[in-house]
Formats: structure tokens, C-alpha cells, sequence
């Protein structure tokens, strides 16, 4: 079984998100880069399922060189091959994105097949939206222009005979899908509990070597005028007392709350 | 008063401490133990952990290092930890993998000799006895030491803050943005400023004290104040990868010792059920103060930078294969953690030179943070730290050539890698040298000078230009090579050469201060033990004590005129000495103080023909009685206007001759050619500041005058005692009447052939001195008998050793061992007197 996943260098949560002045970019200065958090759940769950059922797991990312670093992330925990979409110098909106992802995708596949017939990945993995500018367009795009069906929002996958098994939360339960192979999942956090790089896994992504391939897609309909920092809502902090003298204000508090 | 910030500052407070960490915490312990009250503590960050170094640091302190005052407070530090029950010895091993470290491992456990620290020497076998998950394969053996210990920083720094809020009703304020310090600027004549207050972002506080205690970001702290504390805020990559089942089963956060691997620069420490690997062996990834993310822009916390792991990489192929059982391990997080890195190694404590009661306690690691927090606390207190000698560690060592990004920059960028690296006592930098040079450099050039760097001058150590003498003399290369280094056997022949005829010294390096005015003379009295009011035209040697009867300097002081002092002090204590002298000095306009270092060169001139070279030169009388001892002499030289100053620092009669700087060299060419029929050589400061000196027992600042020695035990003590009142002359009188325990004395080494029949040369210092049964010797103070100096005498063709001993074993023909590269070399006490020429008989020729 061949798996791909598509995953999006963004930069690192966690703390204050500076906007650069031209109002464009995020300042990751501070920051760092990281996985959107969906597709790190994607990889793991790729990486899974070969180690259940055997295959390769590939992963790409449309970006820059710097974006190597995630994908040689994905290879630390467990994916075989890296495929770079070399971003250049354009500007990306979604459908532009999702066009020449789609033109990669359809590369690699005729790559792997033989005899003029391409081989399709059985299973395309995307994360539900990305942690960035969470579009929740470029995976739903590039199944449409693959012809191939899409369910978003899964957290949990199984190999059946002939089908994936694709399970998506709901209200009170799980609805299931039965998708045909070939078939794309937009997959959300939560799906499993990714694991870390070990150092041997880091020294092998190390190794590996990143298939690069050009991006040639029209722009599309949108773009970005600016990016907006709205103003965080603080809460008010209330200090209720130290030591046991604390202790009345607290169940007070708890009672106002109804918990006791 | 409880531990939780109020909204708003006090207007008023004795001292403001900047800076929650492991540092500020325990200044404001040990100021509250020392009594101080109404005392103010404040981080930008919260409380316990604000989010500087102490948050991430791998917390344990490996005690043995070959510096004192980092071994001492490094051990002093570790007992603060234990005494507060936050501590576990662990135990630790720096593990070998080359030939060179195994030597640099009997080195280290020479030094935990000298310190009393217990150490072992193993095999790698021994090494898995106690690290069965190390692969022994890889290593040559290993240097254990049962006290490593590994102490939780935080909880420290919470105990003594509380400490400090029960004991002296500290007010604490977490989340508090240090705005501007604000000092004083009216003019005075000491050319200093004074701390007033320090703004925040919850108001205004007046403050007679204030202690910036910002780790990293200190420098930009003292900026505020217009000043300068040299320090980097540089990357220590470490990650933690876990679990593993053998270290969960020790249910312990530490149940191994902690391994260095000293060849590859890095360290695995157990954390709980995980391994923290930690490098210095990455490139030097150094950041500007200002480039640190604040708190809330931090995804951990400021000083847990983002994780570069293309740095860390070829440490994780070298950790795997020292414990394979990593490579399998998940990296569950991993930092670029900071740290403070300063130009020469050294913290920076006391208070700053340009800044009245501005005091900085930086620089300074978890290993060094409870005794460092003391040190500084003690200064602050008694004027002077009580614990030890903290001379190498006074913030106002530093030269302004010091004190810019782009020094300290290209220090940092070179010594990262020497944090675990065989550094030998007489390393020379590669960068940023030649920033302070004498007017001679062209022809020292020309004479194929090995210049060493002291701090920012430099200065010829030995002149290729003389390798002819090493064939006159018979001498030869030494055999091993780490004697061999940093060394050429020229500087011997330079030796004797000056002995046999004589040799002309660069000494462009002192640093020349002036007081004038009509309180010159009395303040230059105050400030020294022996009498200063001496006739125009009359030198003396003496050392500058502080309040406490210890050396803060020995330096010589000359009546230049009724009115005016001058003082000549050592290119490494310039710094420290002109701060003492602006802090002492009266405000009342009656003294002026000069700064005269780069307006006067000076040369020395020394040995049998020195006399007969410069009488060519001048028409005065340069005989004993025209020139006596200590006569400071107007002459004029080929021209010039210099002055003769008759001493000797070498052993040899002969002058040290001031001139002007312009005209440095033109005095340089007219003694060369006076001295060219008479044997005269440049020589190298090898023989003025060791081979010269050792023969001759002169003591050295630094070296053996430290504040925690006084005049009588060094010997330095006069018969009698000037009436005038001077600083520490209270302790010094009872220090006279008490009678000296120990005595400053020097030692020759018997026989320096080592285990493999090589002769050895000693160098470095701190080497211990032992009785014959091998039993360290211990004063009363607890101070443990070690080599001050080390150096290989030219005219005995012996090693001779400096150090103090008890009065029973300071008696000539006592026998005693030294200890060097971890081998027993019996020795000689010669005495409180020198080795070589102990009537002085060619100092009076």
C-alpha cells in the first residue's frame, strides 16, 4: 500500500503571533516552524497503518527549502520518501496551491507506474485545514481534480478488504464512510497521539533524499490583502487570599460555580 | 509579607535586585542573613520561574575545575544546595576517549587533590560498573568524582528569596518591567556616576543600592545606566529523549551518575525516566540581548530558544555511540537554551567602575549561583567578598577594549568549544589580538616576537631573534609535549643571557596612574600600607589592602612632586586598581586622578652590564649611591626626557626606564646600540613575569597576594608601621600582632623525572603541596597549601614552586611532595627567601 501525505510548514504556536509590518507574514522570528498539527496526526497515522499493513508512506509539501525540514521531520517518524513542490517566488492562494499539487501528485504516480500507466497512492492524507491561514480548501481541491472521493474532519482510519474505513465525530457518536480506493481524507488532530523523533530516525531523515519537482500553476481567485492580530481577550485574575485563610473565598468561588 | 507581587512598587528601598534567578534570589538571602532590610526584588517574568537560564538549566555541579575561584565557590555553592536539602550527589564521570583527555583527567585529579575533593580514576570497565548502559569500547577510562551533585535551582532560589522575605521584609514584584535606571550625573572628580533609582513599569523606586542580577539580559539592564557588563547570551543545545525502562527503574530523578563526554563536548544526565543529552559542541550561536523573544512571545520560555537540530546532529551520532540505547529513545524536547558567556570565561561580580552602587552579578551559572549570590552580597556588605578572592571574577578587570559587542562576540565564538576542551594555563587567543600594543611593535616584529596577549596588550613573550642563545646555552626542547607548549627554550637562554650580560624588557603594558593635587600626597597614604609622604624623587613598593587586611594590590607608588603621586600597577590589575583608587578618592576637588597608560612606555634594563650600556647613554651617576634603590631620576636619554627607576622584578640590578610614548622609540634604538658590544638582548616578558620572578620569590598579584592572605603571611610586612592612617590598617595591625600561621615560601622540586623517566616543568598553579605521607595541609582558615606559581628556574636548572605553608613546614630543608599531572614530586622548602641569590649581592652590584 502506498500512502501520501501533504503537509504545510507553518509557524510554531504556542506563543504571542507577531504580524510582520507589511502585514503579509507571520513573525516566526521567535517562533520557529513546525508541522500544521492535523497532518503531524496525518503522518502518524500513515505511519501506522504501513506498519499494520506494509507499503511506503511519501510525504509532500509545497514550499520553499526550508520547508525540507518538515519533511525530513515526517521521515524521522517514519515516512520513506520526501517530495519537495518547489515553491519559488509566487505568491500562493489555495486554488493555485491545490493545481500544482495536484500536477506533483499526478508526477509522482506516473513516476511510480510502469508501462505508461500511472499508479495511483491508494490514500492521500490531508490535514483538515491548515494551522496558519486555515483555508479548508487545498485538500478538498485537489481530490475534486483527481476525480478521487474526499471526506474531511476523520479521526480514524482502517484498511478493509477493498475500502478505507474513515470515521468522522459527531454529535453523541461516529459517522463511518466506506471510500473506494483510491480515496483522500482530511484528517484531524486527535486522530492518534503522534509520536517523537528518535535520534536514529532524525540521523536517518538526515539521509534520505528530498525528490524536488517544479510548481507550475495559475494563480487563482483569491488573495490576501492582510493578515489581523484581533486583541486577545484577557481574563481578569482574582487573588482570593494565601494559606488557609484562602480556603472560605475558594469554596465560595466553587459554589458560585455550582461544582459542589 | 507573602510571596505575591502587589500592584504597586515602594518609592523608597535600600537596594533593588534585578532579577529572580538562582542569583538574585540568593543575593537577597544572603543580604537578609547579613542583616540588610527594606530590600526589593523584581522580574519582568513570573514567579518561581521567570523564564531566564535558571528555568532550563540541567542543575548539577560537577565540583573539580582547575580555576580557584570556580572550584571553591563551585563547592561552596554545592553545600548551600545540600545544606538546604535540595540537593543529591549523583555522582559524575568524565569519560576519555583520546590519549590527550586521559592526561587531561590526571590533571583534574590533581586539582581535586588541591581542592579536597574526592576523585577516582577508572577503567572503562570500572565506568559500566557504575554506568552499565555505557559502551565501555569507546572510552579509555574515566574520572569519577562521588559528589557531582545535582540540585533543583528554582526551589533554591524560592527558599532564599522566602528566607529573605521572613528575615528582611523583601517585597517582591513578579511581572515588573525594569524601565531606565537613573543615575546621578553630576560631575565629580572620581569621574563617577551614582545609581538613584530604577523605574518601572509600576513606578519609580529610589534606591541607594542596586544589583543587576539579569542573567542574559544584564548587559542591556546596565546599558540603562550608560555602562557596560561584558557578557553574550549564547546556545547550550540540549534535548531530552525517553523513556527508557533501566532509568524509570530507578524510580530517582537521578539514580546514575552523570557522564561527560569530554572528547565529544557533551553530557547524558538521567532525568527521571528520560536522558538529557547536552552539548557544547555545536558551532557558537551567540544572540543580542535584544533579539530575546519576552515572555509572551516565547513558546517555552525566552531563554528556550527554538531548536536548531542541524547543530545538534553530529552530537546525537557521537551520544548513540557512547549509550546506543539513545538512538532509539523519542526526542520529546529539545532547546536552545541560553547562557551567559563573557570574554575571558569569568563571571562578572561587584560593582561597576563608571556607576556608584550599581552592582552586577552576572555571568554566573546554577553551578556558581549560591556562593557567587554570597560573594557579591558580602562585597556589598563588608566592602570586600569575605568567602574567597574573587579578583578574576571583578566585573572592573575589563579594559574598554573589552567592552563591545564585537570583543566579546569573537570570544564567545571562540571559547564555546574550549567549555569542555583541554585548555593549557598559558593559551593564547587566535582573534581579536594586538588591540592594545607598545610603540615598539615594528621592531619586535622584526625580531620575530611571540607576542601574549595580557587582557587587551601585548606583549613579546620570547624573540626568535634570540634562538642563537639556545645553542650558546646547550638548551633543548622538552620532552612532553604540554611543557613543550605555549613555551620555546629561547626564553631561557634569555634568561641567562641576562644574568650573564644583560637584557632589555618591553614593559609598555603597566598601567600608569597620576593623583595630583593638595591632597595627593594623604590620599595616596590612605590608600597604602607603607609610607608614601616620602621625599620627591623617592619610590616605594607596597601593597594596597582592603578594608579586611587582605591584598586587593601590590604595586609601586613614586613622589613625582609635592603634589603629585604617581602609581605603576600591572597590566592585569589596571582595571580593578583604577576603580579602587576612583572609589577612595575624596570629592572635594582635591585630588585629580590621570589615567597615563598610553602617554608613557616604559623599558627595563637589567644585569651585570646594564650599568655600563646605559652609561653611554647619560652622564649621572648610575652607581648605588648616584641611582640608589628606589630613586626615581630625571635623565635624559639619547634626547629624550625619561626618568630611571632603579628596582628589579628579575633578580638583576638595573632600571626600569619611563619615557615618553612619542619618543619610546628613539630611547629603544640608543640603548640597542649602546648595548650591542656588551651582550645586550631584547628580551621576553618569559623571564620578567616568571623565570626572573621565581628565582628571586617576588610574589605576584593574582598569583600569591589575594585578599584572603595578608602582608605578614606573604612576608610583605615592614618593621614598622606608618603613623598615617590607611585602608585595612586596623586588620593589618592585627594581623601584625597575631602573628603570621602560614608564611609564603618557595619550594624546588628535588627530582622532575615522571613515571616514564621524562622530566617535567611545572606551569599552571593550584598544583597541591602535600606532606611526605601525601596528606593535603590545611590552615586553620581552611586554606589547603597549593602551588601559588610554578616555574622552571634557568639558573638552578631546577623547577621552583611558590606557595604558603604552615610556620612548622615553612622551614628551610622541610621535605613535602608536589603534586603535577596526578605524580608525586618530592621538593624542598628553600624558605620565605628566594632560591637564587637569596643576599641579593647582584642587585647591589
Amino acid at each position: 500500500m502506498k500512502i501520501l501525505c501533504c503537509v504545510k510548514r507553518v509557524p510554531a504556536p504556542g506563543a504571542k503571533i507577531n504580524i510582520t509590518a507589511d502585514g503579509q507574514d507571520v513573525d516566526a522570528a521567535h517562533l520557529g516552524f513546525t508541522t500544521s498539527p492535523h497532518e503531524e496526526c496525518a503522518v502518524e497515522g500513515a505511519v501506522q497503518l504501513i506498519e499494520e499493513h506494509g507499503g511506503e508512506v511519501t510525504v509532500m509539501t509545497l514550499g520553499t527549502s526550508d520547508a525540507e525540514e518538515q519533511l525530513r521531520y515526517a521521515v524521522s517518524v517514519g515516512a520513506h520518501h520526501a517530495v519537495l513542490v518547489d515553491a519559488g517566488d509566487n505568491t500562493w492562494d489555495p486554488q493555485r496551491i491545490a493545481a500544482a499539487l495536484t500536477a506533483a501528485i499526478q508526477d509522482v504516480e506516473s513516476a511510480n507506474g510502469s508501462d505508461g500507466t500511472a499508479e495511483p497512492f491508494d490514500l492521500i492524507l490531508f490535514g483538515n485545514e491548515s494551522a496558519d491561514s486555515g483555508g479548508f480548501q487545498v485538500g478538498i481541491r485537489v481530490a475534486h481534480a483527481l476525480g478521487r472521493p474526499i471526506v474531511q474532519g476523520i479521526k480514524g482510519i482502517e484498511i478493509g478488504d477493498d475500502a478505507i474505513i474513515a470515521r468522522r465525530e459527531i454529535d453523541g457518536g461516529f459517522e463511518v464512510y466506506e471510500l473506494p480506493r483510491p480515496a483522500v481524507l482530511g484528517v484531524k488532530e486527535g486522530l492518534n497521539l503522534p509520536r517523537y523523533p528518535t535520534m536514529k530516525g532524525r540521523l536517518a531523515s538526515k539521509k534520505v533524499e528530498i525528490g524536488t519537482v517544479g510548481a507550475s500553476a495559475d494563480a487563482g481567485g483569491q488573495a490576501r490583502l492582510r493578515l489581523h492580530r484581533p486583541e486577545e481577550a484577557l481574563s481578569e485574575t482574582v487573588i482570593l487570599g494565601t494559606g488557609p485563610e484562602a480556603a472560605a473565598a475558594v469554596v465560595d468561588v466553587l459554589d458560585e460555580l455550582g461544582v459542589l | 509579607m507573602s510571596d505575591i507581587p502587589t500592584s504597586a512598587v515602594p518609592e523608597k528601598a535600600t537596594c533593588v535586585v534585578i532579577g529572580a534567578g538562582i542569583v538574585g534570589n540568593c543575593v537577597v538571602g544572603h543580604l537578609a542573613r547579613l542583616g540588610w532590610t527594606d530590600l526589593v526584588l523584581l522580574d519582568k517574568g513570573p514567579l518561581p520561574n521567570p523564564g531566564g537560564s535558571t528555568g532550563h538549566a540541567s542543575n548539577f555541579i560537577f565540583p573539580v575545575d582547575h580555576n580557584k575561584e570556580m572550584a571553591l565557590l563551585g563547592e561552596q555553592s554545592a553545600n548551600q544546595y545540600r545544606d538546604l536539602g535540595l540537593s543529591v550527589d549523583s555522582g559524575g564521570i568524565e569519560v576519555a576517549r583520546t590519549q590527550e583527555r586521559m592526561d587531561e583527567l590526571q590533571r583534574r585529579m590533581t586539582s581535586a587533590t588541591a581542592w579536597g575533593i574526592e576523585a577516582h580514576l577508572l577503567s572503562p570497565a570500572e565506568v559500566k560498573e557504575l554506568v552499565p548502559f555505557i559502551n565501555e569500547e569507546v572510552i579509555m577510562g574515566g574520572f569519577y568524582c562521588p559528589t557531582v551533585s545535582v540540585v533543583d535551582s528554582l526551589e533554591t532560589g524560592t527558599v532564599m528569596r522566602k528566607e529573605a522575605i521572613e528575615k528582611a521584609g523583601l517585597q517582591v514584584f513578579a511581572n515588573t518591567e525594569v524601565l531606565d535606571l537613573i543615575t546621578d550625573d553630576t560631575p565629580r572628580p572620581n569621574g563617577r556616576r551614582k545609581i538613584v533609582a530604577v523605574e518601572t513599569d509600576k513606578g519609580t523606586i529610589e534606591a541607594e543600592h542596586v544589583v543587576i542580577a539579569c542573567g542574559v539580559w544584564s548587559n542591556r539592564i546596565a546599558y540603562m545606566a550608560d555602562t557596560y557588563i561584558p557578557l553574550v547570551p549564547a546556545v547550550h543545545q540540549m534535548a531530552d529523549v525517553g523513556p527508557m525502562d533501566i532509568l524509570a527503574e530507578t524510580g530517582n530523578e537521578i539514580g546514575y551518575p552523570i557522564v561527560r563526554d569530554m572528547d565529544t563536548f557533551c553530557y547524558e544526565r538521567q532525568s527521571s525516566g528520560s536522558m538529557e543529552v547536552g552539548s557544547y559542541g555545536h558551532r557558537a550561536i551567540l544572540h543580542h540581548p535584544d533579539d530575546i523573544p519576552s515572555n509572551e512571545e516565547a513558546a517555552l520560555s525566552p531563554t528556550e530558544m527554538p531548536f536548531t537540530p542541524d547543530d545538534f546532529d553530529p552530537q546525537m551520532e557521537t551520544a548513540i555511540e557512547l549509550m546506543d540505547f539513545l538512538g532509539d529513545a523519542e526526542i520529546k524536547y529539545a532547546i536552545n537554551g541560553l547562557l551567559s558567556l563573557t570574554p575571558d570565561g569569568m563571571p562578572c561580580l561587584g560593582e561597576l567602575p563608571d556607576v556608584e552602587n550599581l552592582w552586577s552579578a552576572a555571568a554566573v551559572w546554577v553551578k556558581e549561583g549560591p556562593g557567587m549570590g554570597q560573594v557579591v552580597a558580602e562585597w556589598m556588605h563588608y566592602g570586600y567578598p569575605r568567602v574567597i578572592d574573587a579578583h578574576g571574577a571583578d566585573v572592573a578587570r575589563f579594559y574598554d577594549e573589552e567592552k563591545s559587542d564585537e570583543h566579546i562576540w569573537s570570544r564567545a565564538d571562540e571559547s564555546f568549544i574550549k567549555t569542555y576542551g583541554i585548555v593549557h594555563p598559558a593559551e593564547q587567543w587566535g582573534g581579536r589580538r594586538h588591540l592594545v600594543e607598545s610603540p615598539f611593535r615594528s621592531r619586535q616584529e622584526a625580531l620575530g616576537a611571540e607576542f601574549f596577549q595580557a587582557r587587551v596588550w601585548e606583549r613579546p613573550q620570547w624573540y626568535a631573534s634570540n634562538a642563537d642563545l639556545v645553542e650558546r646555552y646547550g638548551l633543548e626542547e622538552r620532552p612532553v609535549e604540554w611543557d613543550n607548549r605555549w613555551w620555546s627554550p629561547i626564553t631561557v637562554g634569555e634568561h641567562l643571557n641576562l644574568r650573564e650580560h644583560c637584557g632589555m624588557i618591553d614593559l609598555s603594558a603597566f598601567q600608569i596612574f597620576e593623583l595630583e593635587g593638595p591632597g595627593a600626597v594623604e590620599f595616596a597614604d590612605y590608600l597604602a600600607v607603607n609610607k608614601i609622604d616620602v621625599p620627591v624623587g623617592r619610590s616605594v613598593y607596597t601593597p594596597w589592602l582592603n578594608h579586611e587586611g587582605g591584598f586587593h594590590s601590590d604595586l609601586t607608588m613614586m613622589r613625582m612632586a609635592d603634589d603629585r603621586v604617581r602609581i605603576v600597577t600591572g597590566v592585569f590589575d589596571g582595571g580593578r586598581d583604577e576603580f579602587w583608587v576612583r572609589k577612595h578618592m575624596p570629592n572635594d576637588g582635591s585630588v585629580t586622578f590621570t589615567n597615563l597608560t598610553k602617554q608613557i612606555s616604559t623599558l627595563g634594563l637589567w644585569g651585570p652590564n646594564a650599568a655600563t650600556v646605559l652609561g653611554q647613554l647619560t652622564d649621572h651617576d648610575l652607581s648605588q649611591e648616584g641611582s640608589p634603590y628606589g630613586s626615581y631620576l630625571p635623565v635624559n636619554i639619547a634626547g629624550v626626557d625619561c626618568h630611571l627607576f632603579r628596582i628589579s622584578y628579575v633578580g638583576d640590578a638595573g632600571w626600569e626606564i619611563y619615557v615618553p610614548w612619542d619618543d619610546a622609540t628613539t630611547v629603544w634604538d640608543a640603548i640597542m646600540e649602546a648595548g650591542a658590544d656588551h651582550g645586550l638582548r631584547i628580551t621576553g616578558g618569559g623571564v620578567y613575569s616568571l623565570s626572573g620572578r621565581i628565582e628571586k620569590g617576588y610574589r605576584l598579584m593574582g598569583a600569591e597576594l589575594e585578599s584572603e592572605y595578608n602582608p605578614v603571611e606573604a612576608g610583605l610586612a615592614r618593621p614598622k608601621v606608618k603613623a598615617a592612617d590607611f585602608i585595612g590598617k586596623e586588620a593589618y595591625l592585627a594581623a601584625r600582632d597575631a602573628g603570621a600561621e602560614v608564611q609564603c615560601v618557595t619550594l624546588i622540586v628535588d627530582d622532575n623525572t615522571d613515571r616514564n623517566g621524562n622530566p617535567r616543568y611545572m606551569q599552571g598553579g593550584n598544583e597541591p603541596i602535600l606532606t611526605l605521607d601525601g596528606e593535603r595541609i590545611v590552615d586553620s582558615h581552611g586554606r589547603a597549601s597549593r602551588v601559588t606559581t610554578a616555574g622552571y628556574s634557568p639558573s638552578l636548572g631546577k623547577n621552583l614552586l611558590m606557595g604558603y605553608l604552615p610556620n612548622e613546614l615553612a622551614v628551610p630543608g622541610t621535605k613535602l611532595q608536589s603534586m603535577y599531572m596526578n605524580e608525586l614530586y618530592p621538593c624542598t622548602v628553600v624558605g620565605p627567601g628566594s632560591a637564587f641569590d637569596p643576599d641579593d649581592s647582584r642587585m647591589k652590584a
